[in-house]
């Protein structure tokens, strides 16, 4: 026993060399969610999968300081915007495939083919049923108004998840009105902001407050561990512009090594094969249309999404931040 | 070692540990201006009041606690007290952030405290809230108090009792002894202990994120990856730097002027025995801060570790346990080694510019870990760089990376991080060891390692212990190195917990934790075990 841990620790001693058929991806979505999908491609290909987890910002600068050196080949993360930053900052490439654009979306990849969503999760609005009626809700915008005083939860701005609302907010109303909202969120608050989405549910259930904003995932883990909750979801803005919503996606890294191998494999984490497993394991939606999401999940009931292109949510994500301070959303 | 060559040796050091800090510090030549703005006017100044209410709340609670509990301890005697004087240890092996989060559940509105009181009193309740500057600062409290109580417990073994003695002989009351007499003797040690305490709130950011508490830190990681500038975070990192070398620059003038020495070697002393009430109070006290600060946050990890274990536990376990304490122990090893040779190094040679060099070598325990492990990022990638270029032009052969994803980065990554946590014990053990002595062993023809070996060794002991039971803990809890500098599929338990907590998943974070809080106890064991030889 000792002697394989030491055998393998020398091992780790020496670096890894270069061989012909792996993919060596970062990823900022954790290894329980990606690792049973690596798992099943090598199964089916005999393509090895050699993965390291960490934040999307930590990814991100190891990316730029490796530079050409880099032995990534994939870069999966969560959330548009940071997507969109890792293009930004020129560490994916463009990534031509008829396969892609037929298996994801428009709204759902970037304009310039350097990064794809693999699975959708809706931003959308939970309500305690016990005090609340579904006839009582519209918007998101709603939330602001009066009637919600004292009776409104939220996440910490400092989450990218609501970063991305709010800036896909600014792009459908401009800043100005957008501070006006967020100004009426926050006065209608019942209680700080929670550091996560789950405490948040648990709190509308609980009665501290009677609505809230969080993603649909969230809700099926906790609906999965306390049945017997008192909270539904609901679809806001099915008038407007849809419910807002955001993937976790991934891109090829621009010094690649293996790219054909890299684009092999991301053709297939789109594909029907893979899209369920890649979106059921965390309760989220397949972002391929052909593809039917989990029957827990499609239970919700179906909605419309909004349409614009989530490369917004990058574009103004640092004017979110700053728009959410300024109305003092901590 | 000449003179010359131990002020090489800090430099060497100094320049080594140095080189992440100055990547961070170097941003300051560029400043972001238009972010700088909207910080100063929106973000900075509730930060900066939050940010000193809880350094001085954390201050006066760790001080408090870990310097009576280490009296209680180590010159007291009361039921429980060979048993307390380890386990008030225990709470150094549970993150900061795993405490937090089990305090915000049990005591937020929806937790079952609060849930219970509501069926109760059948309607609303009022209840302090937790998630609070209040309900922060007394988390950190409770996971920072051991550092100085270990420190103060180490001097207050070696010389309380002999302290508590002189001041009798001069007709101080036990009571006006203690703070008169014992208590400055021993402040060098807590001081040590306090700094590494602050520097820990002041570079933490896990735990105030639980409690969504806005201060310089949760600034710094808003600036980074809302605002997607590395720059100004990289700024707001270098401002923090400046503050605590200040702290550590105003502590050491403070202590200008004054010598503190040992009274001869430790000798076998009557412990003033606590009496009736008195007794029952002293192990109340202890029982009651090991029972908030341990047993109910592991009660709790074990609740929630019992409903994912089926699910959850594997053989890999096995594997990121034996990666934790492998870490852990080596790093210990070397951080120690290197603290060693600062101390002596400023010992032999206590010049302004030796002093310097060692000071700013520690200053890497007050930066936020994800900022210091880019600036350890960006020199390795550099070097690897060089190095495949001159294996191609030498040989012809792509290596591919050479460097990173190697233990023979991860070991100096956590040397930058955690000098300070092996230096500050040292330091403090060293000011006990007099001129004196130092010449009279001189005299006897020892000099240099020989010195090192004979006269300084034996008498480091505690610290040295200290140091490294520090270090251990601290290096198996770190994640953000550990993160990013890991090799390929080389988990730890502290990258478990990270995996778990990323999207929330907190209760399934529960078995690393305890896996954690497990592999904590045994530094924890071998240091207790080594100082009560020597009692």
């Amino acid at each position: 026993m000792l002697k394989t841990l030491l055998v393998s620790t020398m091992l780790s001693l020496a670096a890894t060399s270069v061989s012909a058929a792996e993919v060596v991806v970062y990823s900022a979505r954790n290894e329980q969610l990606i690792k049973p999908l690596f798992d099943a491609y090598t199964k089916d290909t005999g393509v090895e999968v050699k993965f390291i987890t960490d934040k999307e910002g930590a990814l991100l600068q190891r990316l730029k300081a490796e530079g050409q050196n880099t032995p990534a080949d994939m870069l999966i993360t969560v959330d548009a915007g940071n997507l969109w930053e890792a293009a930004k900052e020129g560490l994916l490439k463009p990534v031509q495939s008829k396969t892609l654009n037929a298996n994801v979306p428009a709204y759902l990849r970037d304009p310039g083919d350097q990064w794809f969503g693999l699975s959708v999760r809706a931003r959308t609005i939970f309500y305690n049923n016990q005090k609340v009626k579904p006839g009582d809700l519209s918007t998101y915008e709603d939330l602001g108004n009066a009637k919600w005083k004292g009776r409104l939860c939220l996440r910490t701005s400092k989450k990218v998840y609501n970063q991305s609302l709010v800036a896909m907010m600014i792009a459908e109303h401009g800043a100005a009105k957008t501070e006006q909202i967020v100004k009426s969120w926050v006065a209608n608050l019942a209680t700080d902001p929670f550091p996560d989405d789950t405490k948040m549910l648990e709190a509308i259930a609980a009665g501290q407050c009677d609505v809230g904003i969080a993603n649909t995932y969230y809700y099926g883990r906790l609906m999965e561990k306390k049945a017997g909750l008192p909270l539904s979801v609901f679809w806001p803005n099915q008038k407007a512009g849809g419910v807002h919503v955001n993937v976790s996606g991934a891109g090829i890294v621009k010094y690649a090594k293996h790219e054909k191998e890299a684009v092999a494999l991301l053709e297939w984490l789109s594909s029907p094969k893979a899209q369920n497993l890649f979106a059921d394991v965390n309760m989220e939606y397949p972002v391929n249309p052909a593809v039917k999401a989990d029957p827990v999940v499609a239970a919700w009931g179906s909605f419309k999404q909004n349409p614009v292109n989530l490369a917004k949510a990058g574009e103004l994500q640092a004017e979110a931040v700053k728009l959410m301070d300024r109305a003092g959303y901590r | 070692m000449r003179g010359n060559g131990w002020r090489l040796t800090a430099t060497l050091i100094a320049v080594l540990v140095i080189i992440p800090l100055v990547i961070v510090l170097a941003s300051l030549f560029n400043p972001e201006r238009e972010i700088w703005q909207h910080l100063l006017e929106y973000v900075l100044p509730g930060l900066l009041g939050n940010t000193v209410k809880l350094v001085v709340g954390v201050a006066i609670g760790v001080t408090l606690l870990g310097v009576s509990l280490a009296w209680l301890t180590a010159v007291c005697e009361f039921p429980g007290r060979r048993f307390f004087s380890w386990a008030l240890l225990l709470p150094l092996a549970v993150p900061a952030y795993v405490t937090a989060f089990v305090y915000v559940a049990l005591l937020d509105f929806t937790g079952p405290v609060q849930t219970w009181l509501r069926e109760f009193a059948g309607g609303p309740v009022v209840f302090p809230p937790i998630r609070s500057a209040g309900g922060v600062i007394l988390v950190m409290v409770l996971a920072l108090y051991p550092y100085v109580y270990l420190l103060a417990r180490n001097a207050f073994l070696t010389q309380g009792r002999q302290a508590l003695e002189v001041a009798q002989s001069l007709g101080y009351s036990r009571k006006s002894g203690f703070f008169k007499v014992a208590l400055p003797l021993a402040r060098p040690w807590i001081i040590s202990g306090l700094m590494l305490a602050l520097m820990e709130t002041l570079a933490d950011f896990g735990t105030v994120a639980v409690f969504n508490y806005d201060t310089f830190t949760t600034a710094i990681y808003k600036t980074w990856f809302g605002m997607f500038s590395l720059q100004g975070a990289s700024q707001l990192a270098s401002v923090l730097i400046v503050l605590v070398f200040a702290l550590i620059v105003a502590e050491q003038m403070s202590r200008r002027g004054l010598r503190f020495t040992q009274a001869g070697r430790h000798t076998r002393m009557d412990r003033i025995v606590l009496r009736g009430y008195n007794a029952w109070l002293a192990s109340g006290f202890a029982a009651l801060i090991l029972l908030v600060a341990f047993i109910i946050p592991v009660m709790q990890l074990l609740s929630w570790s019992a409903k994912v274990f089926v699910q959850d536990f594997d053989a890999r376990y096995v594997e990121f346990l034996w990666h934790s304490l492998l870490l852990g122990g080596l790093s210990a090893v070397l951080v120690v080694v290197t603290a060693l040779l600062l101390t002596y190094a400023q010992r032999q040679h206590n010049d302004s510019w030796t002093v310097a060099m060692v000071r700013i070598a520690t200053l890497g325990y007050a930066v936020p870990g994800a900022v210091l492990a880019v600036g350890i990022v960006i020199p390795l990638a550099w070097l690897d760089q060089q190095l495949i270029g001159t294996a191609k032009s030498w040989f012809g052969i792509d290596t591919g990376l050479i460097l990173q994803g190697t233990l023979l980065v991860m070991l100096p990554a956590y040397l930058t991080r955690f000098l300070a946590v092996g230096y500050n014990p040292m330091d403090s053990a060293m000011q006990r060891i007099t001129r004196n002595l130092e010449e009279a062993s001189r005299s006897l023809g020892f000099s240099g390692l020989a010195m090192l070996r004979r006269v300084h060794l034996p008498m480091l002991r505690g610290g040295l212990l200290s140091a490294a039971a520090l270090v251990f803990v601290d290096v198996m809890k770190e994640m953000p190195i550990t993160l990013m500098t890991r090799p390929f599929g080389w988990d730890t338990l502290a990258v478990r917990i990270f995996e778990m907590t990323s999207e929330g998943e907190w209760e399934r974070a529960a078995l690393p934790a305890v896996a954690l809080v497990l592999a904590g106890l045994l530094p924890i064991a071998l240091l207790v075990k080594h100082s009560e030889k020597s009692r």
